[in-house]
């Protein structure tokens, strides 16, 4: 039944697909797993090796094991007490390498194996996106390798999916993904466990790609664990310090929240649809949920949970800024360019079903204006310069989930793709900054923090390759033409704009009794206040990082210099992307037109196949509007506001006035320290959830543990035990007790047998 | 050949068997020798033959097959039982019962 249903539809496909085939599409996928194999066999090796060079009593010196290393550099460089979070600090506390000896064989074949697997992927990515540009690919291609889990009604295939959003995701994560493989060669191969850490990425990466190639609910699920699973494993990379293992189990814990979600998600749709693969759920729900029906919200309202864990929204949100305990690289690929886009995929993919409830699609849009402004209000006053990135990447998310909450798909996934170039530059720059930082710190065996903005500052004359491709990427994620992220930023604020003046199929929808276009309204001046923020803590970072005398002390000053050219040269590639890739998207608006050459709006072609079926909805229901009208001085605004936020910087805040670590002290007062302190969500979270859920845990532990079920099973025993006591006084050894107990016996079976014939025969 | 001797009802030769039966039991009840005990059990055995013997006329021969298989094993029964007083007595220098009474609780 079901294997007609799905010859039918491939059929249907090949007559959608223009003849288009794609190349190994399973080995896009595969290969980044045979990298993890591969890094993963010389992990263990490599500690195996480890464990049996040294005898147990001489691990003191040397270390024998990857841990002990950690441990020791750990003892040697204690974090300062204000350090309150940790830091990439420890990653180049390499031993000396003995006799000056070549490192071993298990540290330098990862160098070659993960990036190679993630560029073989790439071109083939590559060979598939000229095979597709070829042909006009309207139906999604369906790869369909095995049967996984058919079970009753449920019909689960391993397949794989290729359109126009997974080819976009597939390219950008590989494409991203292999220049922070590159990056992470020359900023992690001196540690300890470099090719564990080779192996966690490529792994990564392998879930990354199922999760956007996947042609069903339940695959994506699995690679949407798999991503969680090696986030888990690479945030805590270092954890024989208890902060980074605690954050790996925050964003672990924080996540399972989201997941209930989309697990419940899966159950609602398979119990109304009876599948869960893409192609079926979106061809069947418009005819089974009623626009804005009940059940339609409740599946897309779960979605969106699972989407607030995994990208990082409000309330789930926590996790990504303690993420930033991983090493850098891995913040770059997995908490900013790829992983947390997760949750904005699975929306923009699932576009039909959240077309079917406006209500849940302006909830979407709400939750990520808020999230947006929220954590860029944080970012405004962090000193420590991955926390501003990454408040920065939780705002941007938030334009991102704003964006297809409004319905502008394309518009959330330009940003998408813009934000992975710009953000993985700005942290793989950060990277930069605190190898070097790092390096010089070390060299003088000072102890100040190496990613404490306060301890930088003049750094552009040191790091100059550096500082150019984080101004670049600054300006982009600013939103200063012709930078990438002007062009998707200024998208999504142009859609809320029009929605509110009535241009948006969510203008007439009604939430919490307020319409569309009120809602509209509000997110498009809560992320305009959001743009200009974005702008000033972008500039205040460049300012305090590049800007101004450098801070970092007389000593240590000497020993600044730019990184190699592994990791320079990805962060020139991203740069250059930052620069180019809002190119690709030029909207007919005025002064934006200007950059048109000809390519016009071409990822609004490229991804129109995938929101048909959102477009067929609207103007079924007849929620379609004319276009909206572009006026001239939205786009102005935006540009003042990007340029005015990085010039407030410039004029309000004085790089020569901050003092170092030491003499500048934190955000003692007022809202400052509100915001220091993150709004004190942490705080806030600690005593309403996990305290309390601490206490219950004790109560439990101690009364209904210890107490009700050990009672019962104390019990059972005591009252075995008690009567077998008793029992034994009947056996006294006394042969005569045991015969008159035998005789009365046999008497009563007697007595027995008489009464028995007595009734049987009237005797 | 015709039986010309009174019969002994069957009720006479049953009631002996159970008088002697219950003499047998009251034995192994109170009497604490060991020589003693095993001598009721032989007597509450040998009721049960003449119950065996007794009522084998009305119902078959197998009541008198079965008496011998009774004999041969409480002559097996002797021969094991008496052993182990002997046996008992040379490792207790009694046969009293009541000083049996090692294995309890």
């Amino acid at each position: 039944m079901f294997l007609q249903a799905h010859d039918a539809a491939t059929a249907a496909e090949a007559a959608g697909h223009g003849g288009f085939e794609p190349v190994l599409l399973g080995w896009i996928v595969l290969l980044p797993l045979l990298g993890f194999l591969a890094n993963g066999a010389l992990a263990l090796y490599a500690a195996l090796q480890r464990t049996a060079a040294r005898p147990p009593a001489a691990h003191a010196h040397g270390g024998a094991s990857e841990q002990e290393q950690h441990a020791d550099a750990h003892a040697a460089h204690p974090a300062t007490p204000t350090d309150e979070h940790a830091h990439d600090a420890h990653v180049f506390h390499e031993p000396e390498p003995e006799n000056g000896a070549a490192r071993p064989f298990t540290h330098r074949l990862p160098s070659l194996i993960a990036p190679g697997v993630l560029l073989a992927s790439f071109a083939l990515a590559l060979v598939n996106l000229f095979g597709m540009l070829g042909a006009e690919l309207h139906e999604p291609i369906v790869r369909r390798y095995w049967s996984w889990m058919p079970v009753g009604e449920l019909q689960l295939d391993a397949a794989l999916q290729l359109d126009a959003l997974s080819m976009l995701m597939l390219l950008v994560v590989t494409g991203v993904g292999s220049l922070i493989h590159v990056f992470s060669v020359g900023y992690m191969s001196h540690d300890p466990g470099y090719p564990r850490y080779m192996a966690y990425l490529n792994l990564f990466v392998f879930f990354m790609l199922v999760l956007v190639l996947g042609a069903s609910y339940p695959v994506m699920f699995v690679g949407w664990e798999g991503v969680g699973l090696c986030s888990y494993l690479l945030i805590g990379f270092w954890f024989s310090e208890k902060a980074n293992a605690d954050a790996g189990k925050k964003a672990f814990i924080v996540n399972r929240i989201g997941d209930f979600g989309f697990l419940i998600a899966m159950f609602l749709l398979f119990a109304h649809l009876g599948t869960l693969s893409f192609t079926e759920v979106f061809a069947l729900a418009p005819g089974q949920f009623a626009l804005g029906g009940v059940v339609v919200t409740a599946i897309t309202l779960f979605l969106f949970l699972g989407a607030t864990g995994k990208s990082a929204q409000i309330p789930l949100y926590v996790w990504l800024p303690d993420a930033m305990a991983g090493p850098t690289p891995v913040s770059a690929l997995i908490h900013a360019a790829t992983m947390v886009t997760a949750g904005v995929y699975m929306v923009a993919r699932s576009n039909v079903l959240f077309t079917l409830a406006p209500a849940s699609s302006l909830v979407v849009a709400l939750v990520g204006a808020l999230t947006a402004i929220f954590a860029a209000t944080i970012g405004l006053k962090q000193w420590d310069i991955k926390k501003v990135l990454a408040y920065s990447t939780v705002s941007q998310l938030g334009f991102m989930f704003a964006a297809v909450g409004m319905g502008a798909y394309v518009a959330g996934v330009f940003h998408l793709m813009t934000h992975a170039f710009f953000k993985a530059c700005l942290f793989l720059g950060s990277g930069a900054v605190i190898h070097a930082m790092h390096e010089a710190l070390h060299a003088t065996h000072s102890h100040a923090d190496a990613q404490d903005m306060r301890n930088m500052g003049g750094l552009r004359k040191y790091l100059p390759v550096t500082f150019l491709t984080m101004l670049v990427a600054t300006l982009a994620i600013a939103g200063v033409p012709p930078f990438a992220g002007f062009f998707s930023k200024d998208e999504i604020i142009g859609a809320a704009l029009s929605g509110a003046e009535g241009h948006s199929w969510l203008s007439g929808a009604r939430l919490f009794g307020v319409s569309g276009r009120v809602w509209m309204g509000f997110i498009w001046g809560t992320l305009s206040i959001t743009a200009l923020m974005t702008a000033f803590y972008m500039g205040r970072m460049m300012l305090y990082t590049f800007f101004g005398p450098n801070r970092t002390g007389e000593t240590e000053r000497r020993h600044l210099h730019e990184v190699g050219p592994t990791m320079t040269v990805p962060l020139l590639a991203l740069a250059a992307l930052s620069l180019l890739g809002g190119f690709l998207n030029v909207e007919d608006v005025p002064i934006v037109n200007v950059f048109d050459f000809g390519q016009g709006a071409a990822l609004h072609h490229w991804l129109h196949p995938v929101i048909t079926g959102h477009e067929q909805i609207v103007e079924g229901a007849g929620l379609a509007t004319e276009a909206a009208h572009h006026a001239a001085w939205p786009i102005v605004l935006a540009i003042a506001l990007g340029l005015g936020g990085l010039a407030l910087a410039w004029v309000l805040l004085k790089p020569a006035r901050l003092g170092d670590e030491q003499t500048q002290p934190a955000y003692r007062s007022g809202l400052e320290r509100v915001l220091y302190r993150k709004w004190y969500i942490d705080e806030l979270y600690d005593g309403l959830v996990v305290r309390p859920l601490a206490g219950v845990s004790r109560l439990f532990s101690s009364v209904v543990d210890r107490g009700v079920i050990d009672g019962i099973i104390d019990g059972a025993g005591r009252v075995a035990q008690s009567l077998g006591l008793l029992a034994g006084r009947a056996q006294t050894g006394q042969l005569n007790t045991y015969a008159f107990i035998l005789v009365l016996g046999v008497l009563g079976v007697l007595a027995g047998f008489a009464g028995f014939f007595n009734r049987l025969f009237g005797l | 050949m015709t039986n010309t001797a009174p019969l002994i009802p069957l009720s006479w030769s049953l009631a002996l068997s159970a008088i002697l039966f219950s003499v047998g039991v009251a034995g192994v009840l109170v009497r604490r020798n060991a020589i003693i005990l095993f001598m009721c059990v032989e007597l509450m055995l040998n009721a049960v033959n003449l119950a065996f013997v007794s009522l084998s006329p009305r119902v078959g021969i197998e009541g008198q097959v079965f008496v011998f298989f009774v004999i041969a094993v409480a002559a097996a029964e002797a021969a094991v039982g008496l052993a182990l007083i002997i046996s008992v007595f040379r490792h207790l220098e009694s046969v009293d019962a009541k000083n049996l009474s090692l294995l309890r609780w």
